[in-house]
């Protein structure tokens, strides 16, 4: 089974003091990794592909430090990475990515697309979905379990309040993966030499074939505006002093709004 | 001059930090009160291949630097120390084989340690002799083709969890040069003769091993000299130039966390009605303790690239040693002191890294030693 998984570099801001800067948080003091979802989609591949004999491609679209995280899927298991890297993709809504990921695709037949099933960035949790529709690929969202099947797949999704749905979809398919699918590997130093002597392919927009106005701005409809933090609010009064105390002054704060009579 | 790391080193700090952050974080506080250590962590580290990466590809290993080896363990540390020395020191030694042993000896040794089959110590300090390892009053005798140790080792590292332990024994007791008189010898564990004690009571790295060792007529035979006959102490001061190297990366990565640990809590601590943050006395702290630890890893940068490139600089591998850890001791300080009350309890990390910190100072060269050799080198 020849899988391809779309993978991102994200920035982690869990713990970071984020700035906005021309509407767009300011990545100079971040640390960049693969997207959370990305990495579950790699490892899903990479198991996949070694239960059933095939390979494992990874591909990225954007800048030179996104690199980072096709090393980092070329060293969890995958064999051939693709990064899409060109200023013209900037500013592209996610139909045009889609468009982007189909172009560099091409005519090259992939058994399996995985994807996350977001970006912890942006959020927008379409990107995949619209590559199936470009593709005119069957796709299933929220996996949280792949079975494979002579052609074709089963695929457990999760839903609310802890259900979940069991659907077939006939290969060639596409699926976003839910977080907590595997659990992913660590990277390895065998695997990090490995990557050492493997070359990642470079693509610009012209390459895939794609003229100015096919990529970035000029090709979406979607437009981002505004970029906002959240308002500071007033801080939260930390409780000092004996428990005694502090579970006093508790009580006395939730009489005073009213949770107490 | 190009100060950006390669960007398989970048990779490789990522996957040491990621391992570590995954597998340490949750045990650190167990194994500090216990005073015990899970092998398996170990072994995952070696499956991974984070143990040894220094060890040539000839014997198994990653064939990479000493640098590289820095970098995880920077990694290993900022994460727990205790926990980052149980892993890494089990290596403790190859640098020596590596570097002097026979090519028989080295086939048998390093692959098993990269793989997680062995464990190797380095038995040097006695209680007679620390610093002045010269003094070690431990002897092999020449017994027919093999030979016989007798003495007692202190403070030996995995000195009961080794498979094997590299002696610093007297041969020649009676040569004029004091630097003559040693000589190095691989001593399979189970030796009828040798017994090991673990010691208790540490005051930090509480998950690392440390043991007594006693060796009662203990027969060796020809073959488990190491190199040549006398050249125990210079094989020693080579050792230490090697491993050294990679306190300075221990002692940055405590320091880092020393420093991740204030950051965090005099942000959200309020005292007088704003966060301890906004006080210059607590900016101050900060301030010294980053500058220092970036000073600190350019040191031992440096002084490992060196060692890399085959130019092992005595020197600056003693300035490295000494600061960096001088350094560790007083951001650990100076987080403690910043936590207040809280930082005196071991629910706060700041607490382990206080007592994990001192052994920096004194464990593979103090830093009065460090500071002998420093002034010596420039002295001449």
């Amino acid at each position: 089974m020849d899988i391809l998984v779309l993978v991102k570099n994200v920035p982690e801001v869990a713990e970071a003091d984020l700035e906005i800067e021309d509407n767009q948080i300011d990545l100079e003091d971040l640390v960049m990794g693969i997207n959370e979802w990305d990495n579950y989609a790699v490892e899903e591949a990479v198991r996949l592909a070694e239960a059933s004999g095939g390979g494992v491609t990874v591909m990225t679209l954007g800048d030179e430090e996104a690199e980072d995280v096709l090393r980092r899927g070329l060293a969890m298991g995958a064999g051939r990475a693709m990064h899409l890297c060109d200023e013209e993709f900037e500013g592209s809504d996610p139909a045009t990515l889609a468009r982007a990921f189909a172009a560099a695709i091409g005519d090259e037949s992939y058994d399996l697309i995985l994807c996350g099933v977001q970006s912890s960035d942006l959020g927008q949790a379409s990107t995949g979905v619209l590559l199936a529709q470009v593709l005119n690929l069957p796709f299933a969202t929220m996996a949280i379990g792949i079975e494979t099947g002579e052609a074709e797949i089963t695929v457990t999704r999760e839903l609310e309040a802890n259900t979940s749905e069991r659907v077939v979809l006939p290969l060639p398919a596409l699926v976003t993966v839910q977080s907590g699918i595997n659990q992913p590997r660590y990277v390895s130093i065998m695997g990090i030499r490995k990557v050492r002597k493997m070359t990642i392919g470079l693509f610009e927009a012209d390459d895939l074939g794609l003229d100015e106005d096919q990529v970035g701005e000029e090709a979406s409809q979607v437009a981002g505006r505004a970029l906002a933090l959240p308002e500071v609010g007033e801080g939260a009064e930390m409780l000092n002093g004996s428990l005694d105390e502090i579970c006093g002054r508790a009580v006395e704060i939730i009489r005073e709004k009213g949770g107490l009579s | 001059m190009d100060f950006k790391l390669s960007k398989e080193q970048r990779d490789i700090i990522r996957a040491a930090a990621e391992f570590a952050k995954g597998e340490f974080t949750e045990r650190a506080l167990e194994f500090d009160r216990s005073e015990t250590f899970d092998l398996d962590l170990w072994r995952a580290a070696c499956e991974l291949g984070f143990v040894g990466t220094f060890i040539s590809e000839d014997y198994g290993g990653a064939g990479l630097g000493f640098f590289e080896h820095c970098l995880i363990t920077e990694e290993f540390w900022a994460v727990d120390p205790g926990i980052g020395q149980a892993v890494l020191s089990t290596t403790f030694g190859a640098e020596l084989i590596q570097l002097f042993a026979s090519e028989e000896q080295k086939h048998t040794v390093l692959p098993a340690l990269v793989e997680g089959q062995a464990i190797i110590a380095t038995a040097i300090t006695e209680p007679e002799a620390g610093s002045d390892t010269s003094r070690a009053a431990s002897t092999a005798v020449k017994d027919g083709e093999g030979w016989v140790l007798n003495g007692s080792k202190i403070f030996t590292t995995n000195g009961t969890l080794a498979q094997w332990v590299l002696v610093f024994a007297l041969t020649d007791p009676d040569n004029d040069n004091r630097h003559a008189r040693h000589s190095f010898f691989l001593v399979p564990a189970g030796s009828e003769g040798l017994e090991a004690n673990k010691l208790t009571g540490k005051l930090g790295i509480r998950a690392s091993d440390t043991a007594e060792l006693a060796f009662n007529e203990v027969k060796l035979d020809a073959d488990a000299l190491v190199g040549s006959e006398g050249q125990g102490f210079n094989q020693l001061m080579a050792f230490f130039n090697r491993t050294r190297l990679h306190i300075c990366a221990q002692a940055v990565g405590l320091t880092r966390a020393a420093l991740e640990e204030s950051v965090r809590h005099v942000k959200g601590r309020v005292q007088f009605g704003q966060p301890l943050a906004q006080f210059q006395a607590t900016q101050f702290k900060i301030a010294e303790m980053a500058t220092n630890m970036r000073a600190a890893r350019n040191l031992y940068y440096e002084a490992a690239w060196l060692v890399d490139q085959g130019k092992v600089d005595h020197g600056l591998i003693a300035m490295a040693k000494w600061f960096s850890a001088q350094n560790a001791v007083r951001a650990a300080d100076e987080a403690l002191q910043m936590h207040g009350g809280y930082g005196y309890f071991d629910e706060y990390r700041v607490q382990r890294l206080y007592r994990d910190a001192k052994i920096l100072e004194i464990y593979e060269g103090t830093k009065e030693v460090e500071k002998i050799i420093v002034a010596g080198t420039v002295l001449g």
